[in-house]
């Protein structure tokens, strides 16, 4: 640490007081001082102190994708119990457990977080500026999803894994029917994961409000980060209903409070809507920045800009809005008063009108273009198709009527895959097709892909599918077997051996990726010819992102400009900095100094994991916590006489 | 649910069938809009720069988003305006009930009380409902320890049974049969083996059923029963399962009285045939792992002469 102290101090010497700009060096030193200024050294300290969205936001992607493997080989467990009848393969237990961690694996530490590490990743290179709003903040994000992440996961292992399904409903969750200690893992590791997601939902405000390239006006932002802010906003506002229910879980359990007992005062169903008032929005939180992946690869395969992009934006705020209000459409078989339950109807109604206007939107795109059928145009295709599906069986069950039929059944489970997989996986998967060689370099290989999309395709439908009839027959949801006379068993044997060309699918992707990170084929800077600003920066970007900022002049920049961007100058070279301007023009305002590394985020993240885990076993853990957090805090903004403190 | 058997099951039937239809019909002209989309003769050269976009078909493309939006608008208001109806219409099938039955939720069982009318005593089943066919019943619904659903997909929608918060549903069965319900919420462990019967008879045998489950279980007259009704006393069985005549009278398990009369053993986990009752006896953890019920030691005589005992009790 004091090696690294003292070279800054050199470094801000040579600078003299006033420091080093761009204006008054040549373009080959600028690089030199850029690449000083903003890198992460080498080493594990540079690897566990770094601030650089970048890395950060690697870092995310491939954590998230390893937990996504987990929940997806949950999920291949319970297929090969369901294959037959009776199977006496994995008991009820385990299968419990098994479902339980694919959810919530699904949800709460893959789907999340996934979408924010691309935003992480790619927001500030899309908007032209160097790292997000408060770094430090971004890497303490990341520590605390991994060690919640790793938390519940190694509960799992030592039998203690959460089996009262993702959505934990009391009282089987709560104190008198959890079983040991498997609700408390739960409920914590929410905790951990709704910190991380508020802080990154806090940082891409920040960063799309005030740190766009100058010229970035509102009607001349990429689609994509419209979508991750609308995103950031629904975050916002959700997470916190369900930190605050995990939270009273948690106290139900530990010391006895009352929240969800009804014999004592309380209420069961208040969990129910605090949960879903949170977990419907989550969709959405997971849905948005896939529409968001589908409008910036669009235009690029259909070489023209999307059609109606006023359109687009307004619709994802509708969307946004609008997904705080459907929460009860999970809670119709509770039993609410009809006229309230037909508002939830209306409005679960009402969402698929802005959906639809982004659909027609998109086809209209293509319908004014050319299309390249290259693997990302082939995922944001299957996205149409599987989606439209998922859109059209959600409509069905928010009539209040049908759903007391088919909620909790296989149709469901059929209905929110189209959504989830179809809807946002398939976008997610274009979308690392898309920019893997912006991250890496290198071109995914084509050909690999072509046969990835169409395993995952055809798998994918194959597999569930059919979940719709055997929903209409009557199977329920979250049942370990299904007796014989039921006559299912044909189907779900064909479901089990359909996730098997599903999971090549998978495997294949994973496959590209590995082969292709050696093999590839030489990017380049801007490989497909698209027109957001991240192709403008090398491949892979370096540490500064852009060696001058770039200056915006038109919603598609690279196109309306394919030679040279104008760029802003006066930034300084020696030291972090970034452009902070207004939030409606982004009319640059004023230099905003920009968090250095630290090791403080992950150490302060050791102490809150800590104090987060050890609240399992005792109360107590909160009061002693308390003490390495706040030092953790306090080394964290303690001022060190650094660029970032002088002004 | 494909095969609605009940007034409320037909209407919501009818209900989806007519939401299919439409997503289906929504589904294929996008997907027919799509594949002209990507498809048609595209007239740009390829040289051409993105940025350039033809004014008039620019136009005609907002006139057919437009379009299809307002389409969008006018059939969901359509559906909600469908669904809302269906609603009230199911709704309105309550008030006339000739039957009232209770059902209480356990994990992973139905405790079903029918209340005293008139002459007769209120009678305690578990886990198979009759009613009679043609007429209202109302199912008065309600749970002492966690969630559950009580649903029988060709008779109605479904509805919760939350602890502390008592609710009602009506069935109408159209004709006779035997008609298979689960439990649609996640309960726990035994959540799959969680089923109803519902069995639906013409009024005169559900009397006969009424009355033969008012009286109190039969005395046992085969050696082989006396020595199994002997054996359920003296052993722990008592402690959980009432026996009405008997001094069996726990009330963790449901009642026994009629055991032998239920078409199902261990809430539809295994057919009622004296094999299966000798096997769930020895060993309910090894059929229906985490049931409540614990393994009872007894020797092999003594279990086949419970089993025995309890399959007499019709």
């Amino acid at each position: 640490m004091s090696g690294i102290r003292q070279k800054k101090a050199e470094r801000i010497q040579e600078g003299g007081p006033k420091g080093i700009r761009d204006t008054s060096i040549d373009e080959a030193r600028l690089r030199a001082f850029l690449a000083h200024a903003w890198q992460t050294p080498k080493g594990l300290y540079g690897w566990l102190a770094t601030v650089d969205h970048k890395l950060i936001g690697r870092r995310y992607v491939v954590t998230a994708f390893l937990f996504f493997i987990f929940a997806g080989l949950s999920a291949l467990a319970m297929r090969f119990q369901l294959a037959a009848p009776e199977a006496g393969r994995i008991g009820p237990d385990l299968y419990n457990q098994l479902f339980t961690m694919h959810g919530t694996t699904m949800m709460f530490l893959f789907a999340v977080p996934v979408m924010e590490a691309f935003a992480v990743y790619l927001v500030p290179l899309m908007i032209g500026t160097r790292n997000v709003a408060f770094p430090r903040l971004n890497a303490f994000s990341y520590w605390i999803y991994v060690s919640g992440g790793m938390m519940i996961w190694i509960a799992f292992a030592f039998n203690t894994g959460a089996d009262a399904g993702w959505f934990s409903y009391v009282p089987l969750a709560g104190p008198d029917y959890g079983i040991g200690k498997r609700p408390d893992f739960w409920a914590q590791m929410v905790t951990y994961t709704e910190v991380s997601a508020l802080a990154v939902a806090v940082e891409i405000i920040a960063t799309v409000f005030k740190q766009r390239a100058p010229g970035m006006t509102l009607d001349r932002i990429p689609l994509y980060v419209w979508s991750v802010l609308v995103t950031a906003f629904v975050i916002l506002f959700a997470m916190p209903a369900v930190m605050v229910s995990s939270t009273m879980l948690i106290l139900d359990r530990l010391v006895a409070t009352k929240f969800f007992d009804s014999a004592a005062g309380g209420d069961v169903l208040l969990w129910q809507h605090l949960f879903w008032f949170f977990g419907h929005p989550e969709v959405y939180i997971i849905f948005i920045p896939a529409t968001g992946f589908v409008s910036a690869i669009l235009p690029t395969f259909v070489r023209r800009p999307v059609f109606g992009y006023l359109g687009i934006v307004l619709s994802l705020i509708a969307i946004g809005f609008l997904s705080f209000g459907l929460w009860v459409h999970h809670m119709f078989a509770t039993g609410l008063p009809q006229l309230g339950e037909s508002f939830f109807t209306a409005s679960s109604m009402m969402i698929a009108i802005p959906s639809g206007i982004q659909i027609f939107c998109w086809i209209a795109t293509i319908w004014g273009g050319k299309p390249i059928f290259a693997t990302p145009l082939l995922f944001v295709l299957g996205f149409i198709f599987t989606f439209v599906i998922g859109g059209l069986t959600g409509v069905m069950v928010a009539s209040v009527p049908l759903d007391l039929q088919v909620h909790d059944t296989y149709f469901v489970v059929a209905h929110f895959h189209y959504v989830l997989v179809g809807g946002a996986v398939f976008p997610l998967l274009g979308a690392v097709y898309y920019w893997f060689p912006k991250v890496t370099g290198r071109l995914l290989s084509e050909r690999l892909g072509h046969w990835n999309f169409w395993f995952i395709f055809v798998g994918f439908n194959l597999t569930f599918f059919p979940m719709h009839i055997l929903g209409l027959q009557g199977m329920p949801r979250r049942v370990y077997t299904y007796p014989l006379e039921s006559g299912w068993g044909s189907v779900n044997l064909f479901i089990s051996l359909s996730s098997l060309v599903l999971f090549a699918g998978f495997a294949l992707f994973f496959l590209n990726m590995l082969l292709s990170l050696r093999n590839g084929h030489l990017a380049g800077d801007n490989p497909w010819g698209a027109s957001t600003l991240e192709w403008a920066a090398t491949s892979p970007p370096p540490s500064y992102n852009f060696p001058h900022l770039p200056v915006v002049t038109h919603r598609d920049p690279l196109w309306a400009e394919p030679d040279t961007l104008p760029v802003i100058e006066g930034l300084r070279v020696d030291a972090r900095e970034v452009v902070g301007g207004t939030v409606a023009d982004a009319v640059p305002q004023l230099r905003v100094p920009s968090a250095d590394n630290s090791i403080w985020p992950l150490l302060s993240a050791i102490a809150v994991g800590g104090t987060f885990f050890a609240s399992i076993y005792t109360p107590w853990a909160v009061v002693w916590g308390a003490i390495p957090v706040s030092i953790g805090f306090i080394c964290w903004f303690w001022p060190k006489g650094e660029p970032e403190d002088e002004e | 649910m494909l095969r609605a058997h009940g007034a409320n099951a037909r209407k919501i039937f009818d209900l989806i069938w007519t939401f299919g239809a439409v997503a289906v019909t929504t589904w294929l002209l996008v997907m027919l809009v799509l594949a002209m989309a990507l498809f048609r003769r595209h007239l740009a050269e390829a040289s051409r720069s993105p940025l350039q976009i033809d004014s008039d078909q620019e136009s005609r493309l907002i006139r057919a988003v437009g379009i299809a939006t307002a389409a969008t608008v006018v059939v969901l208001i359509a559906l909600t305006i469908g669904s809302f109806f269906a609603g009230k219409s199911i709704a309105s099938l309550s008030g006339s009930e000739t039957v009232i039955v209770r059902v209480t939720g356990h994990q992973w069982w139905w405790e079903i009380r029918y209340p005293k009318i008139d002459s007769s005593h209120a009678i305690v089943t578990a886990n198979e409902i009759h009613i009679p066919v043609g007429e209202s019943v109302k199912v008065k619904l309600d749970s002492l320890d966690v969630i559950h659903s009580f649903w029988v997909p060709s008779l109605a929608g479904k509805r919760d049974l939350i602890p502390g918060r008592p609710s009602e549903l009506s069935l109408i069965a159209d004709k006779p049969g035997i008609y298979r319900g689960q439990c649609a919420e996640f309960c726990g462990y035994q959540h799959a083996h969680m089923a109803i019967t519902v069995v639906a008879e013409s009024r005169k045998a559900f009397d006969a059923w009424r009355s033969r489950q008012d009286s109190d279980a039969v005395t046992p007259i085969a050696d082989e029963e006396r020595r199994g009704q002997a054996a359920f006393l003296g052993t722990g069985c008592a402690l959980c399962h009432a026996i009405r005549g008997t001094l069996a009278s726990g009330t963790v398990g449901p009642d026994l009285t009629h055991v032998g009369g239920r078409r199902s053993l261990a809430a539809d986990t295994l057919a009622m045939t004296p094999g299966a009752l000798a096997a769930w006896i020895a060993d309910p953890q090894s059929i229906k792992p985490g049931a409540k019920m614990p393994r009872i030691a007894l020797s092999a005589d003594d279990l086949n002469a419970v089993a025995t005992y309890l399959g007499s009790l019709e």
